[in-house]
C-alpha cells in the first residue's frame, strides 16, 4: 500500500542553519499522526515543507506515490493537501461561511455555486458551528475562528490535513472540545498530521508518532513506545530527567 | 440568474440609455463635462475592478491611457478609426500582461511605486522616440464630435460594469476578494494568485487604453506630457477611493461629485486643483475610509439595528 504522505530526506536550510534535517517518514490512510518535538525543532518547518509554502532544499515528497517536491502551495492545495496556521488566518472581509467556500470552491474537490454554499454549511456542521454561518468572522471567539478555519481545510475534501498547533492556546473546556473534535474526524477515517505540544492531546489522537529535536527525527513509532522513550524524554527535559 | 440580478441588469440598462440621452438636451458644455465625466466612470471603475477586491493600488492607468490614445495617434492616418479601438485593447492588455507579470509578486507599496514609475518610463520611451524623428506631438484630425466620443464612452462604461458583474460572481471574483485578505491563505486554498491577478490587470489595462484611443481625437494634438500626464493616474485613484471600491457601482459616485468640483475650481482657481486632490485623499483617510459606499453601507447597519431594537 502507499502511504499518502511519503518524506524521504527532507532537508530544509535557511542560510547556515538546518531546520529539517534528513527527515523520512511516512503515513498511512486513516492514520493520525502527531509531529511532536520541543520548541524550535522543525515541526512547523517540515508541515511547512509538506503544505509547499516553504520550498525543500533536498530531499523528496510524495502524495500517494506522486512527487510533490518543488510544486507551489496552491497545486498541492489541489492534489489533496490542506492545512490550518499556526496563527489563526482567517479573511476578515468574509463571513463564516464565505471563508469555508473559499476552501470548497478553490480546494481539491471544487464546487461553485449553491452545491459549494450547501459543502460549506455541511462542514460548517461537522465542526459544530453551523449556527454561526451568517456571522462576521470579527464576533467569533477564540474557539470559533478555530474551526472556522479547519472548516476551511476541510471543504475542499483533502487527502490529508496538516494541522499547526490547532489546539494551542485554548482553555481547558475548549480543549476537551476541540480533542473531541479532532476525534470525530479521526474517527470519519481522515489522514492527519499534526504538530502539537498537548501531550493529552497527542496520547488520545495520534496512532504514531514523529519525534523532531534541533531539526533531526530522533524517534518514531506507535504513540505509547515513542513517549516513554528514554531520549525522546531526554530531548524533551534535558540529561538530569532521563 | 435571480430575480434580484435581472432588476439590477434593468436598472443599468434604464440609467445607462438615460445617460446616453444626454447630447439631445444640445448644450455644448454639458456634452463636455459629460465626456469628462463618462472618461473617468470607465477609468475609475475598469481601475476598481482589480485593486478594489485585491487592493493593489494602481499607478499606471497614465501608462494604458496614454499608450492608447498613440494608438490613435499613430494609427489614425493608415487605418479605419474603428479598427484603432480593438488595437488599442490589445496593446494595453499586452502591456498589462508584462507589467503583471514583472510585478505582482511585488506587494504593497514597491507595485505602487514601480506602476508610477513605469507611466513615466512609457512616457519618456516616446518623448525619445519623437525627439529621434524630429516630432513634438502628433495631430489627431477626425470628423468625430463630442457627441460620437460621449457614446462611444457610454457604451464602453456598460460593457465594463457587465465585466465587473460578470467577474463579480464568478470564481476568479472570489479568488481576488480572497487574495485582497490574505495572500498566503489564497495560495494554500489552492488559488493561481498569480494568473488571477493578471487576468483582471488585463482587464483594467485593455479598458484604459481604449479610452485613451476615444479621447484622442478630443486632443486634436497629443503630446507625451498629456498623454502620459501622472495627474491622470492620481485622480482615477482618488475618484475611486472616494466613491468606495466595495461596489460595482461605488467610483461613479466618486467621480461625479469629484468631477463637478474640479471643473468649478479649475474656471475660477486654476491653480488650486492640487489643492483639491490633496483634501479629497485627505478626506478618504480620515472620513470615508470605505468611500461614499462604506459610508452609505454603515447608515443602513445603523439604522437596521435601531429598528431591530426598537
Amino acid at each position: 500500500m502507499t502511504a499518502v504522505v511519503k518524506l524521504s530526506g527532507a532537508t530544509k536550510q535557511f542560510g547556515g542553519l538546518v531546520a529539517v534535517d534528513n527527515v523520512s517518514f511516512e503515513v498511512q490512510e486513516h492514520q493520525v499522526l502527531g509531529l511532536i518535538g520541543p520548541n524550535g525543532s522543525g515541526k512547523s518547518t517540515t508541515l511547512n515543507l509538506i503544505s509547499g509554502a516553504l520550498p525543500v532544499t533536498d530531499g523528496d515528497i510524495a502524495l500517494r506515490g506522486r512527487e510533490i517536491t518543488g510544486l507551489p502551495a496552491r497545486e498541492i492545495a489541489r492534489k489533496g493537501v490542506a492545512r490550518t496556521f499556526q496563527l489563526v488566518r482567517l479573511l476578515p472581509s468574509m463571513n463564516v461561511v464565505e471563508n469555508v467556500m473559499a476552501g470548497a470552491v478553490f480546494g481539491h474537490r471544487r464546487r461553485w455555486g449553491a452545491s459549494a454554499e450547501r459543502h460549506a454549511k455541511h462542514v460548517l456542521e461537522t465542526v459544530g458551528i453551523a449556527d454561526k454561518a451568517r456571522s462576521h468572522v470579527s464576533q467569533l471567539t477564540y474557539i470559533d475562528t478555530k474551526r472556522v478555519e479547519l472548516a476551511r481545510a476541510l471543504a475542499g475534501e483533502p487527502e490529508v490535513l496538516l494541522l499547526d498547533e490547532w489546539l494551542a492556546g485554548l482553555n481547558p473546556t475548549e480543549l476537551t472540545e476541540g480533542i473531541d473534535l479532532i476525534h470525530r474526524l479521526r474517527d470519519e477515517g481522515r489522514t492527519i498530521i499534526l504538530v502539537e505540544h498537548v501531550m493529552d492531546a497527542i496520547r488520545s489522537l495520534c496512532d504514531a508518532c514523529v519525534v523532531m529535536s534541533s531539526g533531526k527525527k530522533i524517534a518514531e513509532g506507535s504513540t505509547e513506545a515513542v513517549l516513554s522513550d528514554p531520549e525522546v524524554i531526554r530531548a524533551y527535559l534535558g540529561d538530569d530527567d532521563a | 440568474m435571480k430575480r434580484g440580478d435581472l432588476s439590477n441588469l434593468a436598472w443599468g440598462a434604464a440609467l445607462l440609455v438615460l445617460a446616453a440621452l444626454l447630447p439631445l438636451t444640445g448644450d455644448g458644455y454639458l456634452i463636455s463635462l459629460g465626456v469628462t465625466i463618462a472618461m473617468y466612470t470607465v477609468l475609475a471603475t475598469s481601475w476598481a475592478l482589480f485593486s478594489g477586491p485585491t487592493h493593489y493600488i494602481s499607478l499606471a492607468t497614465a501608462a494604458f491611457f496614454g499608450v492608447g490614445t498613440y494608438v490613435t495617434g499613430a494609427g489614425i492616418d493608415h487605418l479605419p478609426y474603428w479598427t484603432l479601438l480593438p488595437i488599442a485593447a490589445v496593446v494595453g492588455g499586452v502591456l498589462a500582461a508584462l507589467v503583471g507579470l514583472a510585478t505582482l509578486r511585488l506587494s504593497g507599496v514597491y507595485f505602487v511605486i514601480f506602476t508610477l514609475g513605469l507611466a513615466e518610463m512609457t512616457r519618456q520611451v516616446v518623448t525619445w522616440y519623437q525627439n529621434k524623428t524630429g516630432h513634438k506631438g502628433t495631430y489627431v484630425l477626425t470628423d468625430l464630435t463630442d457627441n460620437d466620443i460621449y457614446w462611444q464612452l457610454v457604451a464602453l462604461a456598460g460593457l465594463v460594469f457587465l465585466i465587473g458583474w460578470a467577474v463579480g460572481r464568478s470564481r476568479l471574483g472570489f479568488a481576488l476578494r480572497i487574495i485582497g485578505d490574505d495572500e498566503d491563505v489564497a495560495r494554500h486554498v489552492g488559488i493561481n494568485t498569480a494568473l488571477s491577478k493578471v487576468a483582471l490587470f488585463i482587464v483594467s489595462g485593455a479598458v484604459a487604453a481604449v479610452v485613451g484611443a476615444i479621447i484622442a481625437p478630443r486632443y486634436v494634438y497629443i503630446e507625451p506630457s498629456t498623454a502620459f500626464t501622472p495627474m491622470l493616474s492620481f485622480q482615477v485613484v482618488i475618484m475611486a477611493l472616494l466613491g468606495g471600491t466595495g461596489r460595482l457601482w461605488g467610483p461613479l459616485v466618486g467621480v461625479i461629485p469629484f468631477t463637478l468640483l474640479w471643473e468649478a475650481i479649475s474656471s475660477s482657481f486654476p491653480n488650486q486643483t492640487t489643492l483639491l486632490l490633496g483634501l479629497s485623499f485627505l478626506a478618504i483617510v480620515y472620513l470615508l475610509p470605505g468611500g461614499f459606499v462604506g459610508l452609505w453601507d454603515r447608515v443602513k447597519h445603523r439604522s437596521a439595528r435601531r429598528r431591530a431594537l426598537a
